[in-house]
């Protein structure tokens, strides 16, 4: 019960931050040069100033800047994102069949960041200046300094040409037809390069806060205490150290959404993968600015999610939190 | 490992510096140039000596020239976005109240955003433009700045020298200024090294994707045209990416450094 309350109170005050996100994108796009009816027509090669003129009153394009931003926030409310000028579609249709692969890709990348963050970011901690100590704290710095679409074009040319392990874009084989486990198989497996490639910078951070996290609260009072008693290392570190000491990994995780939707961006176009990020890429390519501001949207309100989350897990984690 | 992550971070900053420093004197010719047969390998031919790329340009020049651009794409997006994040960090740490509540709502809200997609918004509305590039990098990349600068403006704002100022009649600005400022810039400046990483990175990806300035010599750029050939001719990515990957672990390095040396409670002997 205390935990809904808090979960309702967090969401109520990013409300605020979705509004202003969206005002401000929508005046932003108001400066961009050509509108949607300057998009469609060049779809479709030109057309006189008069049809232009009509698709314009068509799509209330001819009313006022606050009229239209009025509108605008209104339709919002409705979840209707509009028309998408290229796909001629509802916006919000395209960009429901493109969420799954971007979640997918997301959510597994999170998954083995945390993972592979944890395990070693612990391995390092447990024998500070040692020398997986150090290795790993190499590791890290490589990764972290490692562009990911550059990560993932040699990931590419090592494991899908030369090797010929993976392959190399997609989410599946096509024309295969498969069904049930064979399909799900199928797209784990193209999903194992992108993944590792997402997630490697993560991993690096959240490998330098778990070590650096795991050392302080090894110093603890009440970690002598264990040992003291007699608890055996295994159990101090698992039972006592790892659950204090992943909290600011999962303080990260909150405020790294943002940055993780950003990264898909890049690693789906690498990939080819059908998802918002490359999704958003097409749509600044093809100015549809409409389609844009709906990926943003749609984004904004995922990070919202994301850190309401966050902030639950956090809650379990710490008692004194949701007090 | 402190003592020489710092060096090797020193050295391998020298060593981009003096790549972008030698660009114009040892690859004098315009690095976009046609420079001979496309899509040589390193070492095929004396002349190119990191190969050709599929137009048949200068691998080497590119890289070379690259390294001004990143450089400095990277510095201008620094200090712009450090500007933002220090003005808003520190008006709202030294005020407080709504002037706090504001600027923290902004802050929020552009953290909220993903960086890159507000980064692929701003180009898509302003142009490529290598000047329009840098100076939306900075714009995505000044929230954290800002909660850092807000932090310490809090915890100095009630100090007694502060106070010591007000008496004297010094008015806000200058207080905020000339007193404050020189005391919450070493985290400030450690932090730097960490924006900068992240914005050669931005602006490598951006031009990856072929939506920053096409008339420029970035490593970015050259990755993107690789990757036509990547499943035979793979050296022309994997160069330049090569060459980004060491002035990011340069950067972070050399930030990592200045942050121990400036750290007293690190100067422990080894644990």
């Amino acid at each position: 019960m205390q935990l809904l309350l808090l979960a309702l109170r967090r969401l109520a005050l990013s409300l605020p931050t979705l509004g202003l996100i969206l005002v401000g994108l929508f005046l932003l796009l108001q400066l961009a040069p050509g509108d949607t009816v300057d998009a469609m027509l060049a779809q479709m090669g030109g057309g006189d100033p008069a049809l232009a003129e009509r698709l314009r009153s068509f799509y209330g394009l001819d009313a006022t800047v606050p009229v239209q931003l009025g509108r605008y926030l209104w339709r919002l409310v409705r979840l209707d994102l509009g028309q998408s000028a290229i796909y001629g579609k509802p916006v919000l249709d395209v960009i429901l069949e493109r969420l799954p692969a971007t979640l997918l890709l997301t959510l597994s990348s999170l998954g083995l960041a945390v993972a592979g963050g944890m395990a070693l970011g612990v391995l390092a901690a447990r024998r500070a200046d040692g020398w997986p100590d150090t290795l790993i704290s190499l590791l890290g710095l490589l990764f972290y300094a490692t562009p990911s679409f550059w990560l993932g074009l040699m990931g590419i040319v090592v494991f899908a040409v030369k090797l010929a392990w993976l392959p190399a874009g997609g989410l599946q084989e096509v024309g295969t037809g498969l069904t049930g486990a064979a399909a799900v198989l199928d797209i784990a497996w193209h999903l194992v390069l992108p993944t590792a490639t997402l997630s490697l910078i993560f991993m690096a951070i959240y490998l330098r806060v778990m070590r650096a996290s795991m050392l302080e609260v090894l110093g603890l009072d009440f970690v002598r205490a264990a040992r003291a008693k007699g608890v055996t290392e295994g159990r101090v570190l698992v039972r006592h150290v790892l659950r204090n000491a992943l909290l600011p990994v999962v303080t990260l995780v909150g405020l790294q959404g943002a940055t993780l939707l950003g990264g898909s961006v890049v690693v789906e176009s690498v990939f080819s993968l059908p998802g918002l990020g490359r999704l958003a890429y097409e749509s600044v390519v093809q100015r549809d600015l409409n389609m844009l501001l709906g990926i943003v949207f749609a984004s904004t309100l995922l990070v919202i999610l994301v850190n309401l989350a966050v902030d639950l897990v956090y809650a379990r984690l710490d008692p004194r939190i949701a007090g | 490992m402190r003592g020489w992550a710092a060096r090797i971070g020193l050295v391998l900053t020298v060593l981009v510096l003096l790549m972008a420093l030698s660009a114009g004197w040892l690859f004098p010719r315009d690095p976009l140039g046609l420079a001979g047969r496309p899509l040589q390998w390193p070492g095929d031919n004396a002349r190119f000596w990191l190969g050709t790329d599929n137009s048949g340009r200068d691998i080497a020049a590119q890289i070379f020239h690259g390294a001004r651009v990143s450089l400095l794409i990277g510095a201008t997006a620094t200090a712009i976005a450090l500007v933002i994040g220090t003005g808003i960090g520190a008006l709202a740490g030294y005020y407080g109240g709504w002037v706090d509540d504001v600027l923290m709502r902004v802050t929020e809200a552009f953290q909220t955003l993903p960086n890159f997609l507000l980064l692929l918004v701003l180009v898509a509305v302003f142009g490529s433009d290598i000047r329009t590039v840098t100076v939306a990098i900075g714009l995505v990349s000044w929230p954290a700045s800002a909660r850092l600068t807000r932090a310490e403006f809090l915890t100095l704002r009630n100090r007694d020298f502060v106070a010591g100022c007000r008496t004297l009649g010094m008015g806000d600005a200058a207080i905020m200024l000339r007193e404050i400022l020189p005391n919450a810039l070493p985290p400030l400046i450690v932090y730097a090294s960490v924006v900068m990483a992240g914005a050669i990175l931005l602006e490598s990806a951006l031009a990856f994707l072929g939506l920053s300035d096409p008339n420029i010599a970035s490593w970015g750029n050259l990755i993107g045209r690789g990757r036509g050939v990547l499943r035979t001719q793979w050296f022309v990515s994997a160069i330049p990416g090569g060459a980004i990957l060491l002035t990011v672990l340069a950067v972070s390095l050399l930030g990592q450094g200045v942050n121990d040396a400036l750290n007293p409670r690190l100067r422990r002997p080894r644990a």
